[in-house]
This record gives C-alpha cells, sequence and structure tokens, in this order.
C-alpha cells in the first residue's frame, strides 16, 4: 500500500501527467482481488463490467480534500471533514454491486458525504437522489459533482429518514448515515425487487454491510454480509 | 536534618496532585478521545515516574547542589506542564481510529504521551529529590508522599462531583504550585516574598484560568451530532462518573429505537440525546402522559417479555433517560422499580427535563433508586415479576469492541444468578444487547446464563431460555420456570409480526430461525445448541472467546483469542478491521512499549554515565525495587477490582479501596521508625510476611464478607472495608522505606536509581496487572503480587541484610 503511495506521489510531481489513471487502474484492480477473495461472503465474484467502468472514470481524487489526494487510491477509508470520512473503495465497490444497478434505476442516497457514492451511481443509473444533513458537506459535494458536469444528481441538504416521498418508489437505496435503526420509511420506498445497503459499524471500521430486501410480493428480509473472507467457526460446527 | 513540617507537607501535596492528575487527566482523555485510549495514554505518560528517577540519577551531583531550588522548580514546572500538556495536546490532529491506515497517526499518539509525560515526571522528581536529600528519613517522605496520594484520589472525586473537569485541571495546577509555595517557605529560600508570590500566581491561576475549552474528536459522536443543522447543547452536567451533554435537534430530530421492526407503522417522539464523555447517545423520550405515541416501543425485540406477562412488577437495571421504564409503562406494567447509578442522569429526567420527559421518576408507579445495578439486586429482598436490563452503551462503541478492556460484573454467571434468584417463581430475566458479526459477546451471554441456570440447580437450562432477535439487537430471556408451549407460541407469533428472527427456545427448528435477518449461517441456534449440548469442542473452535464470565475474570466484553490473532490480523486491511479486538491489542502494544522504555531507563544510568558501584550488590537492589513495585500494584489493582464488587459502586470502590491502600500504607511507613526503635531486631522479613498472610487471610475472608453483610448500609461496608485493608496496607508500606533507608546509609547515589526501577515496576505492573486478569483471573494476579513480596524478601534475605 505505501509502496503504491509513493508511486502515486512520484506521479503527482508538476510534469508528470496522467498519474490519476494509472493509480485508478491499480485501485480497480486491488478491488477485484478483494472481490475474488470475499466472493463466498458477498455472493459477488468479480466486478461486473459497469460498475469496473465506473470506478474507472469517477476521479475519486477529486472528492477527497487536497491534502490527501495522493491517497485517494489507495484502498482504505479518508477523513473528509465534519466527523466524516469516504469509503474505502472496495466498500463503495461492494455497495454499488449490492444495489445491482440499471440504467432505468432511480436511487435515493441518504448520506451524501464527498459526493463519490452518488457520482459512480450516476455513471450506472437514470437519477440518483441524495441527502446530506450536515450542511456544508451538502454544499462542497453539490458544487464538485456540479463542476464534473453530473446533471443526474440531486443533492439535497435535511433528514432523510424519510426518504423523498415525491419520487418514490426507488429501486435502489444506499443509507451511509449511522442510525440505531432501519428507517421504516425508506423500506416502504423501496420498489419490489428493490434493495437498500447499509454499512454497519462506525467511521473508518465498517463491521459488515446491512441488504434490506423487498420481494415482489413486498416482503422484506435483510441480509447481513461480511465484507471479508472470515468463517467464524473452524471444524465441524 | 529533619525535613521540615512545611516541606513534608509540600511532598504530600505533589503527591496528592500526581495522582488527581492521573484520574483527572484519563477523565479528560475519554471525553475528547476514547476510554482505552486514554488509558493507553496515561500508562506510557506515567512512565515520568520512572524517568525522573533516571533523569536525577543522571545529574545527581546538580541535583544535590540544587536542591533547594530544585524542588519548588520541579513543583512549579509539574503544575505548568500539567495545563500546558493536556493544552498542546488538544492542539494534535490524533485520530485513534486511522491507526492502522496512517502511519501518522502512530507519530502523533506517541507525541501525545510525550507531552503528557512531563507533568508526572516533574511530580514524581519532587519525591524522588526529597528522598536523596532526607534520605535518613526515608519513611517520613515516603509517609508523606503516600498519605498525600490517598487524599488526591478522595479529592479529586470530591472536585469532580463539584466542578467540571477543566475547573478542576486548573484548581490541581494551582495546588502544585501552592506545594511550590510551601517548600520555599520551608527550605527557608529568600527571597522569603519568593513564596508569597508564587501563592499569589497559584491563586490568580485558579480564579481566572478555569475555562479551558475541549476539543472533542470530530469522529465522536457527540461531535457528529452537533454537526448535524438544526442541532444544539441544551444542557451539561459534569459528575466523576462522566460529562452529559444533552443535545436537541428540531429539524433533523434524534430517532433512538434500538433494534426497531423494519414494519414498524409508529411514529418515534421527540427525543433528547443525552452523550456521556461525547459518547453514545442515550435518550429522553417526549411522555405527555398518553400511552399511544409510546407505541414504538412494543416494536422492539426488548419488548417480548410483555407479551409473555401481565401486568408485571418490573425492575429497570441501567434506568437512564427512562426508554425501558417507558417501555414497561407502555405494557401496564403494575409498578416500575427503576436504578440508576448517574445522580446526573437521573437530575437530567427529573428536574432539568422533566415536563419533557412527564416527570417519569416521579410518576406514583415508579420508585427510582441512585444505585448500581447489581448491588441493588443483592442487597433487595424484593422479587420481581420481570427484571430489565437496558441496552445502555452505544451501538458504535460496542460494535468497535472498545469496551474490551472493562471489566463488568453485571453480565457474569454469579451476577445472573443474583438476578434470577430475584425472580418470582414465573417471573423472567431479560437482557438486550446489540449484535455483531460475527457474533461474539451475544454468545458469551447465552453461556453465562446457561451456566448461572446451572449453578442454581437447573438440570435442563435449555427448557427455561429464549433468544430472539432483529437485525441489530438480541434479547436474552431466562426463567426459574420452565417456558410453556403457549409461551413459545407467543413467541413465534411476536416474531413473525414484527419481522424478528428466533434465535433459540426448546424445540425450535432450524428453518424457523435466520428468515427475516439473515446470516450467512444461523449461528446464534447453532451456537446456542453447543452450549447446551456442553460441546467443549465449540468454545475451543470457535474463534473467539465467548466463554462465560465470572466474578473473579469480569471481562464480559473481552472475546479475543491468541490462536486467531494471525488470520485476523492478516484481514485487517481487507476489511477484516472490525474482528480485531483493538482495545486489547492497544493494552499489549503498550506493555511491549513500558517493558522496552522501562529496561532503557533502568540501564541507563549503569551504562551511560556510570553509576558508581555501591556497597551493595546492584542486582539485588534492582531486584528488591522492582519486585515491590510489581508487589505493590498487582495487590492495589486486583484489590480494587475485587471491592468493586463488594461496595458496588466502581467509583466508590476506587476511591474507598485506593485512598485506604494508600493512606494505610502511609501510616505503616511513618511507623517504622518507632517500631525500629522499639523492637532493637526488627527483621524486614516482618513486614513481607506480614503481607502475605494478610492478602491470603483476606482473600479467603472476602467472598464471606461480601455474602454475609451484602445488605449492609455503606457505612458499615466501607468501615468493613478498612478493617480488612488497613493491616495488609500497614504491612505493604514498610519494604520500601527499608529498602531506601539502607540505600541512604550505603550507597546514597543509588537512592534515584532504585526509585526508577520502582517506578518503572508500578508503571508497567500496572499494564500487566490488566492483561493478567483478563486471562487468568484477579485471584491469580494478586498471587503474582504476593510472590513478588516473596521475591522482594528473598533478595532482602539472602545478601542484602538490612537490619542493624
Amino acid at each position: 500500500m505505501y509502496g503504491l503511495t509513493f508511486l502515486i506521489w512520484l506521479l503527482a510531481l508538476p510534469g508528470a501527467g496522467g498519474w490519476e489513471e494509472q493509480a485508478r487502474a491499480q485501485m480497480v484492480a486491488e478491488v477485484e482481488r478483494e472481490f475474488r477473495a470475499t466472493a463466498k461472503e458477498s455472493g459477488k465474484a468479480a466486478l461486473s463490467p459497469n460498475v469496473r467502468q465506473a470506478l474507472l472514470d469517477v476521479p475519486r481524487h477529486l472528492f477527497v480534500p487536497p491534502a490527501l489526494r495522493t491517497a485517494a487510491y489507495e484502498n482504505r477509508p479518508l477523513p473528509i471533514g465534519y466527523g466524516q470520512t469516504i469509503s474505502q473503495p472496495y466498500i463503495v465497490a461492494l455497495m454499488t454491486e449490492l444495489l445491482e444497478p440499471k440504467p432505468e434505476h432511480t436511487v435515493l442516497e441518504v448520506g451524501t458525504g464527498s459526493g463519490y457514492q452518488a457520482a459512480v451511481l450516476a455513471r450506472l443509473v437514470r437519477q440518483v437522489y441524495t441527502i446530506e444533513i450536515i450542511e456544508p458537506l451538502a454544499e462542497q459535494a453539490r458544487l464538485r459533482l456540479k463542476q464534473q458536469g453530473y446533471a443526474n444528481v440531486e443533492v439535497r441538504v435535511g433528514d432523510g429518514y424519510y426518504g423523498l416521498k415525491e419520487h418514490a418508489p426507488f429501486d435502489g437505496i444506499v443509507v451511509t448515515a449511522a442510525a440505531s435503526h432501519i428507517p421504516p420509511p425508506l423500506v416502504e420506498q423501496l420498489k419490489p425487487g428493490g434493495k437498500m445497503v447499509i454499512p454497519v459499524g462506525g467511521q473508518f471500521l465498517v463491521q459488515s454491510l446491512m441488504l434490506v430486501e423487498k420481494s415482489p410480493q413486498g416482503e422484506v428480509f435483510t441480509r447481513q454480509l461480511l465484507p471479508v473472507s472470515f468463517v467464524p467457526l473452524t471444524g465441524g460446527h | 536534618m529533619m525535613p521540615p513540617w512545611s516541606f513534608l507537607c509540600a511532598v504530600a501535596l505533589t503527591s496528592a496532585c500526581a495522582l488527581a492528575s492521573e484520574i483527572l487527566l484519563m477523565r479528560l482523555l475519554s471525553i475528547i478521545q476514547w476510554h482505552h485510549f486514554a488509558y493507553v495514554i496515561i500508562s506510557l505518560a506515567l512512565l515520568g515516574y520512572g524517568a525522573s528517577g533516571t533523569l536525577i540519577t543522571l545529574i545527581k551531583d546538580f541535583a544535590r547542589r540544587q536542591f533547594a531550588r530544585l524542588f519548588p522548580a520541579t513543583c512549579l514546572a509539574f503544575g505548568a506542564s500539567l495545563t500546558g500538556g493536556f493544552w498542546l495536546t488538544q492542539t494534535i490532529a490524533f485520530n485513534p481510529l486511522e491507526l492502522l491506515w496512517d502511519p501518522n497517526q502512530w507519530l502523533r499518539l506517541m507525541a501525545v504521551y510525550c507531552i503528557l509525560l512531563w507533568p508526572f515526571l516533574f511530580a514524581a522528581s519532587a519525591t524522588c529529590l526529597a528522598l536523596i536529600r532526607f534520605g535518613a528519613y526515608a519513611s517520613r517522605i515516603y509517609a508523606f508522599d503516600l498519605v498525600g496520594a490517598a487524599s488526591g484520589a478522595l479529592g479529586v472525586v470530591v472536585l469532580l462531583k463539584l466542578f467540571f473537569p477543566w475547573t478542576v485541571l486548573s484548581l490541581i495546577a494551582a495546588a502544585t504550585w501552592l506545594a511550590a509555595a510551601l517548600a520555599w517557605f520551608g527550605l527557608g529560600l529568600s527571597p522569603r516574598i519568593g513564596a508569597l508570590v508564587i501563592l499569589a500566581a497559584a491563586g490568580l491561576w485558579a480564579v481566572e484560568a478555569n475555562d479551558l475549552p475541549l476539543q472533542l474528536s470530530p469522529y465522536k459522536p457527540l461531535s457528529q451530532a452537533l454537526a448535524v443543522m438544526g442541532s444544539k447543547i441544551v444542557r451539561q452536567r459534569s459528575g466523576p462518573l462522566g460529562l452529559l451533554t444533552v443535545v436537541e435537534n428540531s429539524k433533523v430530530p434524534f430517532r433512538h429505537a434500538p433494534g426497531l421492526s423494519l414494519m414498524n407503522p409508529k411514529e418515534i417522539p421527540p427525543q433528547l440525546a443525552v452523550f456521556t464523555d461525547g459518547e453514545g447517545p442515550s435518550v429522553i423520550t417526549r411522555f405527555d402522559g398518553r400511552p399511544e405515541p409510546l407505541a414504538f416501543l412494543d416494536q422492539m425485540p426488548s419488548a417480548l417479555p410483555y407479551h409473555l406477562l401481565v401486568r408485571p412488577r418490573v425492575l429497570v437495571l441501567g434506568a437512564g433517560g427512562g426508554m425501558e421504564v417507558l417501555q414497561a409503562l407502555y405494557h401496564q406494567a403494575e409498578s416500575v422499580d427503576a436504578v440508576e447509578l448517574d445522580p446526573n442522569q437521573v437530575a437530567l429526567v427529573k428536574e432539568d427535563f422533566a415536563d419533557f420527559s412527564g416527570r417519569l421518576y416521579q410518576l406514583p408507579q415508579v420508585r427510582l433508586y441512585l444505585s448500581e445495578a447489581r448491588g441493588f439486586v443483592t442487597a433487595s429482598s424484593k422479587r420481581y415479576d420481570l427484571i430489565q436490563m437496558a441496552l445502555l452503551d452505544a451501538f458504535n462503541t460496542a460494535s468497535s469492541g472498545l469496551h474490551a478492556l472493562s471489566e463488568t460484573y453485571l453480565y457474569t454467571v454469579e451476577g445472573l444468578a443474583t438476578y434470577l434468584s430475584h425472580l418470582t417463581p414465573k417471573g423472567i430475566l431479560a437482557i438486550t444487547r446489540w449484535t455483531r458479526t460475527p457474533p461474539r459477546e451475544e454468545l458469551k451471554l447465552f453461556a453465562t446464563a446457561v451456566a448461572a441456570l446451572s449453578q442454581l440447580g437447573i438440570q435442563d437450562p435449555g427448557r427455561h431460555l429464549i433468544w430472539i432477535r432483529s437485525w441489530n439487537t438480541i434479547t436474552l430471556i431466562a426463567k426459574l420456570s420452565p417456558v410453556t408451549t403457549q409461551e413459545i407460541d407467543t413467541v413465534r407469533k411476536f416474531c413473525r409480526e414484527r419481522g424478528f428472527d428466533p434465535a433459540y427456545f426448546q424445540g425450535m427448528r432450524p428453518e424457523e430461525g435466520n428468515l427475516f435477518h439473515r446470516l450467512p449461517e444461523d449461528y446464534y441456534h447453532q451456537a446456542a445448541l453447543a452450549i447446551l449440548e456442553n460441546d467443549s469442542t465449540f468454545f475451543s473452535a470457535y474463534k473467539f472467546d465467548v466463554r462465560p464470565a465470572s466474578d473473579d475474570r469480569p471481562y464480559f466484553f473481552h472475546t479475543f483469542k491468541w490462536s486467531s490473532l494471525k488470520e485476523l490480523w492478516g484481514l485487517r486491511v481487507h476489511g477484516g478491521i472490525a474482528l480485531l479486538d483493538s482495545a486489547y491489542l492497544l493494552l499489549l502494544e503498550s506493555l511491549g512499549q513500558l517493558v522496552l522504555l522501562s529496561a532503557l531507563l533502568i540501564a541507563a544510568p549503569l551504562f551511560s554515565l556510570g553509576l558508581p558501584r555501591g556497597e551493595l550488590p546492584t542486582g539485588k537492589v534492582l531486584g528488591y525495587f522492582f519486585a515491590l513495585g510489581l508487589g505493590f500494584i498487582f495487590v492495589e489493582i486486583a484489590l480494587i477490582q475485587k471491592f468493586i464488587l463488594y461496595l458496588s459502586h466502581p467509583l466508590y470502590a476506587v476511591a474507598v479501596v485506593l485512598a485506604g491502600v494508600l493512606f494505610w500504607a502511609g501510616l505503616g511507613s511513618a511507623s517504622l521508625e518507632l517500631l525500629r526503635k522499639q523492637l532493637r531486631r526488627f527483621s524486614p522479613w516482618w513486614p513481607v510476611f506480614g503481607i502475605l498472610g494478610l492478602a491470603l487471610w483476606d482473600l479467603r475472608f472476602l467472598p464471606w464478607l461480601i455474602e454475609t453483610t451484602a445488605n449492609a448500609p455503606d457505612w458499615l461496608k466501607i468501615v468493613l472495608t478498612q478493617v480488612l485493608l488497613a493491616p495488609l496496607a500497614w504491612c505493604m508500606g514498610m519494604p520500601f522505606p527499608l529498602g531506601m533507608a539502607k540505600l541512604a546509609r550505603h550507597w546514597p547515589q543509588g537512592i534515584s536509581w532504585a526509585f526508577a526501577a520502582n517506578g518503572c515496576a508500578s508503571v508497567t505492573g500496572a499494564v500487566l496487572a490488566s492483561v493478567l486478569s483478563i486471562h487468568l483471573g484477579l485471584t491469580a494476579v494478586i498471587g503474582l503480587g504476593l510472590l513478588a513480596y516473596l521475591a522482594a524478601g528473598l533478595l532482602l534475605g539472602r545478601s542484602w541484610r538490612l537490619g542493624g
């Protein structure tokens, strides 16, 4: 990992152009390795081509504070201010894959943060609505996404608990804001057959990914996925 | 020359301030960072005690020549480095959560404890200088040092009750300057007015500099709540048990409902969030007397007991903001006894937000008890239909394993057996915990409940347990009477209607679980069956330690297993960081650093600047003082832990036992001069034999005392504690000054070096005691402490005879 940082640092020297593309390619290769290693736990053995392309296209270094740009493509979470983080690329990729995004989909994100997850999703679906409760973060993300030409992302400031009734139902929902419970109004705004993904744990510390699924018949159940290749029991238990 | 009284008072005051600073800095760092990091930082900073001895050994000639000026100067430097150091610490952007990602954080952590090392270095230097100057009166100096430390332990608790912690910091700093003024006066320094100037500066400091703003980590839940639009702090209360901050948000309401059903159609009424030391939150829910707005409380796994009982008499342990009390009222409980430890928490509900909370604790069917939960149940003669243990810790804290080092007597085999024995024949004990992926302490709780039921003579514990879960909480129900078929039907219906999964009940079919909240495998059900079958291979095969917690090893949250370390460490950068018990690993890491640094500090004077050889064998002197340091701290720490259970209040136990041990040890040291005068053939073996005999007597006597006087009033328990502690601590106060007096006569240059060895042993021993008590239990730690005393006695007896 530190080797990669050094390489990025070297490439980031004035006059050395195109470092981001190389760093992104390395990041995606690392993410793909993680996918292969955790195929049993996540049910996703590889990145789908469109998600892979989205990760290659979105300039992650523009979503982190300038001082951390050289670390933007490392497979780790980074602080973005206000006590919030940008998730590690592998977690972003896994959450995106779990949503199974399609070009005609409308997705809601609760907890915009840096806007990186919204940017990745925007390249895969028709429309992304994203809500942030920390005003300055929302403003920064809005500006960033606008500057990068994301016309299909709408950033709102406010309480995400009730989702966006006027744009519901959603094919997918991402909830990155920690809570003591899954907001039932969001479950309601999920389309039958839709999926909601919630990273569980603290900042810098994703314990598991919670996948809430609504069957075509409207039944709701959750699946808890470890983002790591680990079985707690050895032997014949 | 005999040390002047005002100088001895300065020694005592400095020592009081040093101990108070230790406790206070731990509190302050727990607020701005996290408790276990505070523990690690202070453990390392305390190495200042050892470093002081080394430093003074290296400048021994200068220290002797300039003693009179150096002593008040170190007192002044202590105060300045205490406040200045804490202020500097706050400017360092140390983020412990990034330690595994960002190597810079290690440098910042080192910077933090290097800064905080200085106040302890200066404080200990003062004692060390006093011992060098008045070595012949070592027992008197040590006595004032210990009695001072004892008053510091008590005093800081009182100060924390009266003032906010940042004010206490200024008061302690001012007191160190008062010590400097006393020493200035006592040592006859000129100009005499210097003492008055220092005194005036101390007074000014105490009055003016008492509002140091705290910079909380931006990743603490309180900081995150305050970053949200519409949030504001509406009240703060502070006490020795924690800093409570109440936050209101009119734009983005708090909606705290652990494990709430995904099918919940009910609104959550307005809530105020209560953060303890920036962690949490727990909540105070608005209550207007109507039950309807509380309907959401029926949509959580913790509501299950109310579907199995009719109008129960309820005991809520850990009532806090009152959510479980409201849940009981919503379900028409006949009466609710609510137990809460922190008076400030109660005052928020009863006084500050009485209207908001609907005067919950003043309702006729609710009785509030200000007490520690287990102690309350032990002392109570009442029986309840339902004992409900509230979910007090925050989800993020629970999920990150930050509790791993905290001992708790709430969730031990003996604890659960006590609750069960206070149930009516058909009564229910209900405990709700957060779930972790993969499960850890949830399984330990189940195993502990099985062991508790067995301890009460129940042959088939499986018939007495029910276990259900939501996506993030799990509720365990234990009964004295077997679970009936009718009750099982109710459980099935309750779970089906709310989308919860049963994890265990007698006769549960595997296909009945893991339906709504699916895990790769139904770990809970599989584990329950294995535990009930008493399958020993399950405990060894499971990659976390989920064996029952006991009163001797009360580390309910510690689930780390050495056999899993290699695998977990390898996974840390592959998304497996949450699987590591970071608190425990940090403890080991700091122990390693302490051992290394202690070795350096002890060796430095021997090899670098050539400590002149004295008449006494260097190795024996080192061994003696090192063994004493280890022995004292092992016995002291393990006794504090043991007495927490008896005195049933963690804070008062620490204050009473710590202050007691230090005070009686101080008297032991003070009585040495008299003893040696009266008994011409006083053997240094006597106190060692005394320690061994009395500690073993205490260990044998303590369980009986706990059992027979559990219902005694607090004052009597404190008196009995002191009666038990006094003779042992009295003996523990003797070996150190005996050795120092011997050094003063035969190897005065070795005093500061021996002081360094003793300081390093105490500081390293404190962390080592924590590690050992997790693995071997508290009794074993006392045993090892006694072995250290025995070793000291042997070293003393073989070739370093002190008599005569």
